[in-house]
């Protein structure tokens, strides 16, 4: 067990700066307006750092840069953008564990979390992007001896990226990564609630890139993010948000005639059919882990297992074993390496996640566990803590339906396979699910058959940067991770030659 | 949250869903006492229902017609925040209708609480956060 020191005292890993500005063309500029908003440390409720509130203006500074770095940066070579995105994963890896206090410190999760899945995967993801970019080839096709048409990958320019804040670091290289690794030049803004983290990173990697290839400019959504949505000067846009957020960036996003995409989050259903009990074994512990995700990271993940179907057979052995297994989960302080559940990211997360509580009790679930915000007394006091929280249901109450962002679990039964799916596709969203069965032909069809962009297989909440990532229906457009994101931030380019000496002979 | 001023009082929807008699949405004293604030520096105002990731099923408030309705958005009430006497200011407040068909069992309270950020919402910037809490149809008179 290792209790890392609170940011700025003595033994601390990291210490943050009072104040942050932007970052725009390699270094740090003061916002135009000269205004600045605090941050709040969900761990105790108190501001650490003072962030530039950037406007308008800021966004106008930042795409100034990003549009001067941008065409010198989209003709190095592969090569040479693999070795830079190399560079960062070294330094995030040399930088481990100052990154995950700073991480912890501004989102609330417990610091097991940065240590062993943001930050590895983060690095691990510019890896990835450095291996994809130097292994894509174009493409040609002889389409008659004389004609060839050839198909280069260019990138699209400046790009606008828009982040969430249930894992500020990580969110960002998913985005931040294949864009850069594409050839692109970036202006991105952090969440407001969480936007030092990302600063504390760049701290770290800013010279590893030529000034203006990446801007930061960090603010509210309504000042900095819509100016960068809404612009002209982008040539595409990516959000990670809400639905309704999303709506209004893909509209901003038409009037410019760009793409955008968007990914808006989820409902994901967990089924467990009843061979997963067939024996008491190590895989049913795997099973009764993957139950208990659901308050990984308190919830706040847009594939977050928040609906859990289980076979009428196995209903009350299992979820009785799951419900235990769940009130043994370790919530305490978050720089803790033993703690297992930290804070909620913000105060009105917490109220949000307690007014679903009281709406699924209104609704006649039943509480099996947890259902009320905690104290952690002393210096946590005033911290954004909820106990982990789990109700037996039906799939039409709204805490089946919508997406609490906190550790929330609604459980139902099923009866058959047919139910296990309808029950599973009766969603607005389809991000992510779970299937777990011992039978291999059920598990692979329950994977097809599941309306989601991910299903997980006897497994949950693997992040690797190998696999696609992306939602169907109203969880929005695109796919992030796999090589398949790099054609987010590519334009298409043909050639079409013809190596023929004749005319066409039409004048 | 400052408290909300004593003249302030709660309002109610009218009805705008067809077919419907009982009102469906509210803002509390402190959500009314903030749009007053917002739409003298923005003009009229809108509201849309979020749903999803992060922020999700937070009520947004935007400029009127920032966001583009369309027919697979429900109008659930049209509220007015002028005091008494004065001026009509009317507030519509939307929802997608593939979400309302999972949330019309519920009445919708738009409070206020602390908080930071969310989306392009107006009110953000002032360290305060619209909040919907939610009560069944059946219990609401």
């Amino acid at each position: 067990m290792t209790v890392y020191a609170n940011p700025g005292t003595p033994g601390a890993k990291v210490t943050f700066k009072p104040r942050y500005e932007n970052w725009i063309n390699g270094g740090w500029v003061k916002p135009v307006k000269g205004q600045y908003f605090e941050d709040i440390s969900p761990v105790n409720g108190k501001p650490f750092a003072e962030v530039a509130r950037g406007t308008a203006e800021d966004i106008e500074l930042a795409l100034d840069a990003a549009h001067r770095a941008a065409p010198a940066w989209g003709k190095t070579t592969a090569t040479e953008r693999a070795a830079v995105l190399n560079k960062i994963a070294d330094v995030i890896d040399a930088n481990k564990e100052l990154l995950a206090v700073a991480e912890t410190w501004d989102n609330g999760k417990p610091i097991r979390e940065p240590l062993n899945a943001d930050l590895p995967l983060a690095s691990d993801h510019f890896r990835y992007f450095a291996a994809a970019i130097r292994s894509q080839d174009g493409d040609h096709a002889e389409l008659d001896n004389d004609t060839v048409s050839y198909q280069f990958h260019e990138p699209l320019g400046v790009v606008g990226q828009i982040i969430p804040w249930n894992f500020p670091i990580l969110m960002a290289v998913w985005k931040l990564a294949p864009a850069l690794a594409a050839g692109n030049a970036i202006v991105m803004k952090p969440a407001e609630q969480t936007p030092v983290s990302i600063m504390v990173l760049i701290e770290l990697i800013g010279d590893i890139l030529p000034p203006g290839v990446l801007n930061i400019v960090n603010g509210f959504g309504l000042e900095a993010g819509k100016p960068l949505a809404s612009s002209p000067r982008i040539r595409k846009i990516a959000f990670t948000g809400e639905t309704t957020t999303g709506r209004l960036i893909l509209q901003y996003a038409s009037a410019n005639i760009i793409p955008a995409t968007v990914e808006l989050g989820g409902k994901s259903a967990n089924i467990f059919f009843s061979d997963v009990a067939q024996e008491q074994d190590s895989f049913y512990d795997k099973a009764q882990e993957g139950f208990v995700l659901f308050a990984f990271n308190q919830g706040e993940v847009c594939t977050a297992p928040s609906r859990a179907l289980l076979q009428k057979p196995i209903y009350e052995s299992f979820l009785g074993s799951a419900i235990e297994r769940t009130r043994k989960a370790i919530q305490g302080n978050p720089l803790d390496t033993d703690t297992q559940v930290g804070a909620q990211a913000s105060n009105d997360q917490l109220e949000k996640i307690l007014s679903y509580i009281d709406i699924g009790k209104q609704e006649g679930a039943r509480l099996a566990l947890g259902g009320e915000r905690v104290d952690l007394g002393g210096d946590l006091s005033g911290g954004y803590y909820v106990q982990p929280t789990i109700f037996e249901g039906n799939n039409k109450m709204r805490i089946f339906q919508e997406e609490i962002f906190g550790p929330v679990l609604a459980v139902t039964s099923f009866s058959d396979y047919e139910d296990a799916i309808s029950i599973a596709n009766d969603n607005l969203y389809g991000l992510g699910a779970g299937v777990w069965s011992r039978n291999g032909n059920v598990a692979y069809r329950a994977g097809r058959d599941i309306h989601a962009g991910r299903v997980w297989v006897n497994n949950y909440h693997h992040y690797p940067a190998g696999a696609a990532f992306g939602g169907y229906k109203s969880s929005g457009i695109g796919r992030e991770n796999n090589k398949l994101a790099l054609g987010h931030y590519q334009q298409t380019k043909n050639l079409l030659v013809s190596y023929s000496e004749k005319p066409l002979g039409f004048f | 949250m400052s408290p909300a001023a004593p003249s302030t009082t709660t309002v109610i929807a009218s009805v705008t869903v067809p077919g419907e008699t009982t009102p469906r949405v509210e803002f509390t004293p402190a959500a009314v006492d903030t749009l007053r604030e917002l739409w003298a520096e923005f003009g009229p105002l809108m509201f849309h229902q979020s749903g999803g990731c992060c922020d999700g099923s937070s009520p947004m408030c935007f400029p009127a017609g920032e966001f583009i309705t369309s027919d697979r958005d429900v109008l659930l009430g049209r509220l007015d925040i002028a005091p008494a006497g004065e001026t009509a200011q009317t507030v519509d407040f939307w929802m997608s209708a593939e979400q309302f068909e999972y949330w019309s069992h519920t009445f919708l309270t738009v409070d206020l609480v602390p908080g930071r950020g969310s989306g392009f919402s107006l009110e953000a910037p002032r360290g305060v956060r619209f909040l919907i809490r939610s009560r069944l149809m059946e219990s609401f008179g």
